[in-house]
């Protein structure tokens, strides 16, 4: 298979493209708008600075090239457009030729990443909200002049997989690039894919159709496989695939016809005659640039390098570091693994235990993180001790964990008390303690591990299982 | 020599309480009243909010506060100026009884001036046409013939200056619009640079012609209303952001040292007492001191191909906004796209619907390149031609159109021969440059002639000194007398 | 460059179809005729040899005009629905639409 990826994002300005009513979702229908984004008469449109740095900001962290730009008017009739045209960019795009690197080390050609407004919503009459069968529509155009960026992909993608991994690699660095929230239930990133199929690499693209309404990185999943399989079957069947556009049925697990894109609808483009050209000069580009932090795969790749000296991140680690930037919780593992705490910890802390309240990992204090981690890492708290004062951490966004650990009775407990606590233990165990001193390795192990847990058990969570270790073979000798 | 400022005068006496805001609306209703049954100028006269403004103004100036430069001045409107609760039409049934919620730029302006606002004028409907005769609400007559046509598309607003309802009008002018019905109704009008004045609130027809300018019934006044309504305006992203020319303080220095070109592609099928006016003019001009001599731009006779077909492509894109769905005229269907259809069939007249189609078909996929594109390469042929021009010339001179007013119903029936009165003025709305028109006499038959003056960019000064020299030496042009009136 | 060919019935009434304008046979007879002369005559444009001559969209050359990202005052509800055609839960209303958009 053969896959491209349109993906359409509403950059986080604070108003819309080419007026200052706000750009907000949620509010009361109808409440934000204006001459411009309602297409009153006489009403002109003016460029969001903000939309134009965003937009630049999504050309730079996707390594495209940034060029002067104007804009065009893509003519159609439909009720949420409220000019009856869209302003969008045609031939002359800010930003052309990038590309995305994926996890995985593949990569995946940005064709361009333009500028264009959004339209408003339409509600349907009738029970099931569709537009089939519904007798009238209702229309809002709060989100009408909305400033989005286009990204097109090249037709570079040949799975499923990768086609998931890229929607996801774009959300993290559009996420990360400051353009957008990523946030495809709410539609501020909306993804249509063109998917066809050939029998192998050496032969021409066949057609492709399609495929809008994917709400989820899992629709996209599901319906790029499904349509792909469409199309093999009509091909084998003797058929032929008609170019058009389909919609994903999430309920049916299926594609269906929209409309046919045989006959192309002739929008007229022409140069939008209220605008002047864009022309950012390199200061300007440069300037938007400075202002980005590094990209997900920067990030990622700063963590797993503190396992270089470890020999490397392992697999599960690299999930780890994966979650952790996805989530924006770098800084935690890099300012503990500063402080001296060992990488692994400092990592599966983050990714495992932090990671189980992202908003207030995202709020917490960085010195009171890392003054716990290196407590644990110190041995001063055993592991189940350190997860709980996490967990209170959390819930207050800071504090010092060493008060914490105290009124939580997390005694540090002394080399004099573990010491006791072995010889009871041991005492109370004789046969397995001289197992344990005569036995050959493996029943050394089994007996070291028995006592052990019987000493953890005495001691209820507060001995460190290394701890005792260390002093039954001391003893043993 | 000063060139005469009624207007001023007229603001000036308001400001210093001599007359009464009040007062001076009162006399021009009552003018209003009496002759606008036969012109038809207004498709509504707003008397009850301009009493309120003059009022103010009254108010204001009691108080010893200044209420600005235009105090007290009556000002008409086209109706594609939107104006804030009163309803804005554009002479067509498809935005009958719509009212905009915001004011054009250039009404807030005439507020800020203390203008007191009389009314919303007959047009051509969306501006498309040059007699007034495709308005929805029947045409405008020209004062000095009611059965001749004022010009168009801003008809209404030069026939009410022309008729003395209002000493001030406000038009728009995409292919002269402005110049030609003020030439035919014998007063002045004026299309600044493109960008000088903010289209913010102007009902767009074709967005890189439109241009906003003054009438006047002299060229002092019609400086001062340009004054007033230019400048800078962040809502219109075509708004030059540079000083506006100063006008009034060269409106007086004379023609001394420069020199004046008459235009000889616009002698070619002027009729001739209307060549002979203009070289009349261009004497006048050579006896205040200005070198006189023919120049020939030939770029200027593709003119009118290339605004037919890059104005209706702008304006079909600029009316698809009509569809019943957000204001103005719905009727219902089953569908909506059978709503927009129904609507905009009824709701357009025959020209709007011409020039739809024409861009629509100029615009499409398969005929962009050989014709919009090509217009537009024309036009910057005809920009190169007058910059060569304007090497040896400081300014341009010709007539405003090639004939006096027509009877109405003449050019109704060929929209080919109606296109042909743009002729003269087309040119300059394609390179965006100013130019004015002067009445300079009558024709053989005793209608107005105006004549036209044309600059470079940004050149408002000094076509305004060339034409107040024009119209010093201008001939006396008797007011119209109409019917209601002794 | 090829000249382009003479307009025809059925281009109008695909041009008035796409602009959304029903015209009865006459009609469409009139505006073709009348249409086809307009670009008759702007056949002179057409067949210029302007090869290597830049389109001029704006006669004034200018870049870069942008606005601030702040928040100015939006229009009331009312007083933009008082206008509509038709409301329905302080929307527009219109009939069914059929099909996606183009």
């Amino acid at each position: 298979m053969v896959i491209g990826l349109e993906v359409h994002c509403e950059l986080k300005t604070a108003t819309k493209l080419f007026c200052g009513c706000p750009n907000m979702f949620g509010e009361e229908p109808n409440t934000n708008v204006c001459p411009v984004c309602l297409g009153l008469p006489g009403s002109l449109p003016v460029i969001n600075q903000k939309a134009v740095e965003l937009a630049m900001a999504i050309g730079t962290a996707l390594s495209c090239e940034i060029r002067p730009s104007t804009f065009h008017r893509k003519n159609y009739f439909y009720p949420d457009q409220a000019k009856d045209y869209q302003i969008s960019q045609y031939d002359e795009p800010i930003n052309v030729n990038g590309h995305l690197d994926l996890p995985d080390g593949s990569r995946v050609g940005i064709e361009r990443a333009h500028m264009e407004e959004d339209t408003g919503k339409t509600s349907h009459s009738g029970s099931s909200g569709r537009i089939h069968g519904a007798d009238y529509s209702l229309v809002d155009y709060n989100r009408s002049g909305v400033p989005l960026v286009e990204i097109v992909s090249a037709p570079d993608m040949r799975s499923s997989a990768q086609a998931r991994s890229y929607a996801t690699e774009l959300r993290a660095v559009l996420i990360a690039s400051g353009a957008s929230d990523g946030k495809m239930e709410e539609g501020s990133m909306r993804v249509d894919a063109n998917v066809s199929v050939r029998h192998s690499a050496d032969d021409p693209f066949g057609t492709r159709c399609e495929i809008k309404n994917l709400n989820s990185v899992r629709s996209l999943g599901r319906a790029i496989d499904y349509e792909a399989d469409r199309q093999i079957t009509l091909l084998e069947a003797g058929e032929r695939v008609t170019q058009q556009t389909r919609h994903w049925d999430e309920d049916r697990g299926c594609t269906v016809t929209l409309r046919s894109k045989e006959d192309a609808y002739d929008y007229r483009y022409f140069l939008e005659p209220d605008l002047v050209p864009l022309v950012p000069d390199a200061e300007w580009i440069r300037a938007v640039a400075d202002t980005m932090g590094p990209l997900p795969a920067e990030r990622r790749a700063r963590l797993v390098a503190l396992f270089d000296d470890l020999g490397g991140a392992s697999d599960a680690q690299i999930d780890q570091v994966a979650t952790v930037v996805d989530l924006g919780l770098d800084s935690l593992v890099t300012a503990a693994v500063a402080a001296g705490v060992g990488s692994r910890l400092a990592l599966a802390r983050t990714a495992n235990e932090a990671a189980t309240d992202v908003d207030a990992a995202r709020r917490l204090d960085v010195d009171s993180y890392v003054a716990l981690l290196t407590m644990e890492s110190a041995g001063t708290l055993t592991a189940t001790q350190a997860k709980a004062v996490l967990g209170e951490l959390l819930t207050t966004g800071g504090g010092d964990p060493a008060v914490i650990a105290a009124a939580k009775g997390f005694e540090a407990m002394s080399e004099d008390s573990l010491a006791a606590m072995v010889a009871e233990v041991i005492a109370a165990h004789p046969d397995d303690w001289n197992q344990y001193r005569a036995g050959d390795d493996k029943v050394q192990k089994k007996k070291e591990g028995f006592l052990t847990g019987q000493v953890m058990r005495t001691a209820q969570g507060q001995a460190d299982g290394e701890a005792v270790k260390a002093e039954l073979r001391r003893l043993r000798g | 020599m000063t060139a005469p400022r009624p207007s001023t005068a007229l603001a000036n006496a308001v400001r210093s309480g001599a007359r009464s805001a009040l007062e001076v609306l009162e006399e021009h209703l009552s003018a209003i009243e009496a002759g606008d049954g036969e012109v038809h100028a207004f498709n509504l006269v707003t008397a009850d909010e301009a009493r309120a403004q003059a009022s103010a103004v009254d108010r204001t100036v009691a108080a010893g506060d200044d209420p600005g430069l235009l105090a007290g001045v009556p000002v008409a409107l086209k109706d594609n100026l939107c104006t804030r609760g009163v309803p804005t039409t554009c002479s067509s049934r498809i935005l009958e009884g719509w009212s905009p919620p915001y004011d054009a730029t250039v009404v807030t302006r005439l507020r800020n001036a203390g203008a007191v606002m009389v009314g919303k004028t007959n047009m051509d409907e969306f501006a498309m046409g040059s007699s007034t005769e495709t308005s929805a609400f029947g045409p405008t007559r020209n004062p000095h013939d009611t059965s001749r046509v004022p010009g168009g598309s801003s008809g209404g607003s030069a026939a009410a200056v022309a008729a003395g309802f209002a000493p001030l009008a406000l038009g728009s002018d995409t292919g002269g619009s402005i110049r030609q019905p003020a030439a035919l109704c014998g007063v002045v009008g004026m299309k600044p640079t493109y960008g000088t004045v903010s289209r913010f609130g102007l009902v767009a027809f074709a967005s890189s012609l439109d241009q906003i300018g003054p009438f006047a019934a002299t060229v002092g006044d019609a400086a001062l209303l340009f004054d007033v309504i230019g400048g800078h305006d962040p809502a219109d992203s075509t708004s030059l952001n540079r000083p506006t020319p100063r006008v009034l303080s060269v409106l007086d220095d004379g023609v001394a040292g420069l020199t004046v070109g008459v235009l000889t592609e616009f002698l070619v099928g002027a009729d001739p007492d209307v060549v002979a006016r203009t070289r009349q003019a261009a004497d006048a001009c050579a006896n205040a001191g200005a070198r006189v001599e023919e120049i020939s731009v030939p770029e200027v006779a593709y003119g009118l191909s290339a605004y037919y077909l890059i104005a209706p492509g702008e304006a079909s894109s600029n009316l698809a906004r009509y569809d019943g769905v957000r204001y103005g005229l719905r009727v219902d269907a089953e569908d909506t796209a059978a709503m927009n259809t129904a609507t905009r069939s009824q709701g357009f007249g025959a020209e709007v619907k011409r020039r739809i189609m024409l861009g629509t078909y100029v615009l499409s996929a398969g005929y962009m390149d050989a014709y919009y594109n090509q217009a537009l390469r024309v036009r910057t042929k005809i920009i190169e031609g007058f910059a060569v021009a304007y090497q040896r010339c400081d300014v341009l001179l010709g007539p405003t159109a090639p004939t006096t007013a027509f009877p109405l119903g003449a050019k109704t029936g060929d929209p080919l021969t109606m296109y042909l009165s743009d002729v003269c003025t087309i040119p300059t709305n394609l390179a965006g440059h100013p130019a004015i028109s002067v009445p300079f006499g009558t024709g053989d038959d005793g209608l107005p002639i105006g004549i036209q003056v044309l600059g470079p960019a940004l050149s408002e000064g000094t076509i305004l000194k060339v034409a107040a020299v024009v119209e010093a030496a201008a001939p006396d042009l008797a007011p119209p007398v109409l019917a209601g009136r002794s | 460059m090829t000249e382009p060919q003479r307009l025809t019935r059925d281009d109008v009434a695909h041009v008035a179809d796409l602009a959304r304008l029903e015209l009865t046979d006459e009609e469409l007879d009139l505006f073709t005729g009348q249409l086809a002369q307009v670009l008759d005559h702007a056949a002179d444009v057409a067949s210029l040899d302007l090869a290597g001559v830049k389109p001029t969209a704006h006669a004034m050359a200018v870049t870069n005009v942008l606005r601030p990202d702040e928040i100015t005052p939006c229009l009331d509800r009312d007083e933009v629905l008082a206008q509509a055609p038709a409301v329905e839960d302080h929307r527009f209303r219109v009939p069914s639409i059929l099909g996606e958009a183009p």
